[in-house]
């Protein structure tokens, strides 16, 4: 078989809570510092102790890192789930085991090779302390790659360094279980595999991050002061992130005050309700949460909305409904956070596809709630937001400033003759705002209940339209600040492929290879709702769509067809929903069902 | 109805507060409670409280949530922002709120209904966070907006309008806040404006979370007979179980009295809170003794300040949040800038 060079899949089957994630992190990092475009896949259990996990290593030179699907390398480290790991094995591919136990035959396939390490044994032997064998097990495995796959050695070295530098019996505890696992498989296997490893420059601009610590970094950096949340897989390490930066930058220098608040809060009724609160009195606040919080949120959502006060809210969406899977990822709250709360309303949402995005968006949502008065969603989820991405090294341009919106000043108030809350001024659909504690000439009763745009409480019918219809037209000029959708377009495409989110790097390769099949497509990722007119435009120049996004009921083709001209018939959805990250087979699988239709386009 | 307008006119003899302002610059609009509504009396009794300890109105934040008490704030100190929010969640908004302006007066208006069944969650809360606010229930017993369900302060026997009889036994904001860490625990009747006044002064001076119950008998659902909740029967069973005043900072010098029971609370910004009446073995400082007299006197409305402790940080303390509001902080205070960006990319090779 001809040798293949970083381009390849290696699945890791562990147990959960056995210290593999700190071994996969390592081989992944090793991988990306020696400057191969890489991906990890975390697929873990709602669970500490004892339940299956499994990470999944894709390396390619082009720099496809969606997954794979097949693997050409399987570690089948956990008997609960060693048959299913097994058949998923690509043919000709390879399994490597532990061989402290004989194998059971019934578990043997012809076209796949056996690599069996006496892991168990050698830490037996080599270690005393019982969690230490277990950990150290894990840590062999990865030495065993290191031969296998070609790995830099000196690259771990240095990682294990940096990791243990001052720790030395952990240091040297690892080196050790490294060298046991290196020095097995070099003796008794081919070395390196014929799919292996080997340095490039890919990643020299690059970073290994995740989502959720890119959005708190971009909180931090957008000027986010006040923080409420409740603890909420996949969310929770978007706080724990902020609370981290927040220490190592929000000190204050002079008096050592924490130039933050971050409030863990009762439920998720009470977090929304402190982020609205700190917001009226005018400071950037924010919360973080997934689907069952944003259902919590409803009721104050709609406040906000109405009252026209300012909420960033970062949902990491998992899979639903109810408690769903927790652990699995899904583009399932797209229209519960566009259309939250009772009666009529309408939000703003920001998408990103990576964690560079959330990083950038971040801020963003600050100054679209703060401009238009109003609650900004942040559409993270969990693939983006808790597994490492290989991104581009964060920027930031040193000239940003926050766009406060509207706020008048106690100079402005004494000015006017009498100031009016929700008086839409200068042909902008957003009125002027006041803030608590500056004058006593901008005090007004901020109310959820019928109001005119006085700021009156009403129950006269014209007087609470005009109010409504007002924050439809802000919701509209909304569409023109929003991020406007990444398209790229093909030459002879006529059907358009619309995707969102986390689909990105597999709804491209898959392009990439309907284009080498001659079926060329435009591509376009939505951003934000409300839709930039590009978004309109985009449907409007193609025989029809494919809108691939990872829910059961196509909410984002059901968007596009209530908030767009667009007829029903040119949206086709591409649903796959089962709660992985997304692989170009995905795409292509649904696709290739679908072939007499396109071939009827590109005959 | 809140569209009626109230007269603003000041008689001339009408006596100035320390910002030189009349109590008449301390109302708001026309109240659209029902006549004879223990409420109004309550929102006399804050304009005054406000009035006498010369809060800016700018500086006063008025929060509420929904029902009949939650309205109240409309019909004081005009010049304050207000914020009526949804029904039992006024704590998580004063939090915010709070979180991000320390310096303003945080005055929270609420029910029985709005703090005791869909809002007690966050009332438990924000006692336990020591949110530096007054906090008001105002409590008559009775869902009055939706027209006379029993609330959860609806004691046991106690009957509605239409003669049934409350079966199932109620919650005591007082015994509650004392058993969850408040620190600043009162009781009042509406009709009690003499009690009531230096009560809200103190609760608005003290440093953390202020509780103040105030007993405000429905004179639509739940003033008649059979009602534990009426003026009647609130006048029958009132029992004053300690009698305060309140010296404002800059007021007379106050010897300790040093008698039995009886103390002076200095408060955070320098007033003092002069019992001039404590039960014999009452100390107002030991949270353990006023749960036992709320015990041995079951079946009385008890009131007058039950425990006071100025001790206990609040929340910003706690969080060590500075002095200026959050909100108003400089913003190359937050954003560390492009250079520091640089150098924690490196964190993440």
């Amino acid at each position: 078989m001809r040798s293949r060079i970083n381009d390849f899949a290696i699945k890791l089957a562990n147990v959960n809570g056995t210290g593999s994630a700190s071994a996969n992190g390592l081989i992944m990092q090793a991988i990306f510092r020696m400057g191969v475009p890489v991906s990890g896949k975390n697929l873990f259990p709602s669970n500490i102790q004892g339940l299956p996990t499994w990470y999944e290593i894709r390396v390619n030179p082009k720099g496809y890192t969606a997954r794979a699907l097949d693997y050409d390398l399987m570690i089948a480290m956990n008997a609960q789930t060693y048959k299913r790991d097994v058949q998923e094995v690509r043919s000709g591919g390879y399994l490597l085991y532990d061989s402290s136990w004989p194998l059971d035959d019934e578990l043997l396939r012809d076209d796949v090779n056996y690599i069996g390490v006496p892991l168990a044994r050698m830490c037996n032997e080599n270690f005393r302390e019982p969690r230490e064998r277990i950990l150290m097990k894990n840590i062999a495995t990865a030495g065993a790659l290191i031969e296998l796959l070609n790995i830099d050695g000196a690259v771990v070295e240095k990682l294990v360094e940096e990791k243990y530098g001052r720790k030395k019996a952990l240091r040297e505890s690892n080196q050790k279980a490294l060298k046991l696992g290196a020095d097995y498989v070099r003796e008794h296997f081919q070395c390196p595999l014929d799919f292996h490893l080997e340095t490039m420059q890919a990643n020299d601009d690059k970073i290994l991050i995740d989502g959720n610590t890119a959005t708190a970094l971009g909180c931090v950096y957008g000027g986010a002061t006040v923080a409420a949340w409740y603890p909420i897989t996949p969310a929770t390490s978007v706080m724990d992130g902020f609370k981290e930066f927040c220490e190592q930058y929000r000190k204050d220098p002079e008096t050592g005050a924490n130039n933050f608040a971050i409030l863990q809060a009762e439920d998720e009724l009470a977090a929304i309700g402190m982020v609205i609160g700190a917001s009226w009195n005018g400071a950037r606040a924010f919360t973080s949460t997934a689907g069952p919080g944003v259902s919590l949120m409803n009721e104050l959502l709609g406040l906000a909305y109405y009252a026209e006060i300012p909420a960033v809210v970062i949902d990491v969406q998992r899979v639903g409904p109810s408690t769903g899977m927790p652990t699995r990822t899904q583009q399932g709250d797209l229209l519960e956070c566009a259309y939250a709360s009772h009666g009529d309303t309408k939000h703003i949402l920001l998408i990103p596809a990576n964690p560079s995005e959330c990083f950038e968006f971040a801020p963003k949502c600050f100054d679209l709630a703060e401009r238009f008065q109003t609650p900004v969603f942040l559409m993270s989820d969990l693939d983006i937001g808790m597994n490492d991405w290989v991104t581009p090294k964060l920027h930031w341009d040193d000239a940003y400033r926050p766009d406060r919106g509207k706020v008048l000043t106690a100079a402005q108030l004494e000015e006017l003759p009498k100031y009016f809350r929700y008086l839409p001024q200068n042909g902008s659909a957003v009125a002027a705002r006041t803030l608590p504690g500056v004058h006593s000439k901008g005090a007004f009763f901020t109310r959820g209940s019928g109001h005119n745009k006085f700021g009156g409480y009403t129950e006269i019918p014209d007087e609470y339209q005009e109010v409504m219809d007002r924050l439809l037209l802000k919701h509209k000029e909304a569409a023109g600040a929003v991020p406007e959708p990444v398209i790229i377009r093909r030459e002879g495409a006529r059907v358009g492929m619309i995707t969102i989110g986390g689909c990105d790097p597999a709804v491209r390769e898959a392009l990439d290879i309907l284009e080498d099949m001659g079926r060329p497509m435009d591509f376009m990722r939505i951003r934000a709702f409300p839709f930039h007119q590009k978004v309109e435009e985009f449907l409007a120049e193609h025989d029809y769509c494919y809108v691939v996004e990872q829910n059961r009921d196509g909410q984002l083709c059901s968007m596009l067809i209530l908030e767009t001209p667009v007829s029903k018939d040119k949206i086709r959805p591409v649903l796959i929903y089962s709660g992985y990250p997304l692989s170009a087979k995905n795409v292509l699988d649904v696709i290739t069902s679908k072939v007499e239709e396109l071939d009827a386009i590109y005959r | 109805m809140p569209s009626i307008v109230k007269p603003l006119v000041s008689h001339p003899s009408l006596s100035r507060n320390e910002l030189g302002l009349t109590i008449r610059d301390y109302e708001g609009s026309m109240s659209t409670l029902c006549a004879g509504c223990g409420h109004d009396s309550i929102t006399a009794a804050i304009t005054r409280a406000l009035w006498e300890l010369s809060t800016p109105p700018h500086m006063l934040a008025k929060l509420s949530g929904i029902g009949c008490s939650s309205k109240t704030p409309t019909y004081f100190v005009g010049g304050a922002h207000g914020f009526n929010s949804a029904h039992g969640r006024m704590p998580a908004i004063a939090t915010g709120a709070n979180a991000a302006n320390r310096e303003l007066t945080y005055l929270g208006v609420s029910g029985d209904g709005d703090s005791l069944s869909i809002g007690i969650g966050h009332l438990c809360h924000a006692m336990r966070r020591n949110l530096n606010m007054l906090y008001v229930i105002e409590n008559n017993g009775v869902y009055g907006l939706t027209k006379g369900q029993f609330s959860a302060s609806s004691d046991v026997g106690s009957k509605s309008k239409k003669g049934e009889a409350n079966k199932m036994s109620p919650i005591d904001p007082v015994q509650l806040a004392l058993s969850l860490g408040a620190t600043f625990v009162a009781r009042s009747f509406s009709g009690d404006k003499q009690q009531l006044v230096p009560i809200l002064k103190a609760g608005l001076s003290h440093r953390g979370f202020a509780i103040v119950d105030v007993i405000s008998p429905c004179v639509t659902f739940n003033d008649h007979e059979g009602s534990t909740k009426s003026y009647k029967y609130t006048r029958g069973k009132h029992l004053v179980a300690t009698e305060s005043d309140f010296v404002p900072p800059s007021g007379e010098i106050v010897a300790e009295i040093g008698q039995v029971g009886q103390t002076n609370v200095t408060m955070h910004d320098g007033s003092v809170l002069r019992f001039t009446r404590v039960p014999e073995n009452y100390d107002v400082s030991d949270r353990q003794a006023a749960l036992k007299y709320l015990r041995e006197h079951q079946g009385e409305v008890v009131t007058g300040v039950l425990f006071v402790d100025e001790s206990v940080p609040e929340m910003h303390e706690m969080n060590n949040t500075p002095q200026a509001p959050l909100g108003s902080l400089p913003f190359e205070k937050l954003c560390p800038g492009s250079g520091e960006l640089a150098k924690l990319m490196e964190d993440f090779r």
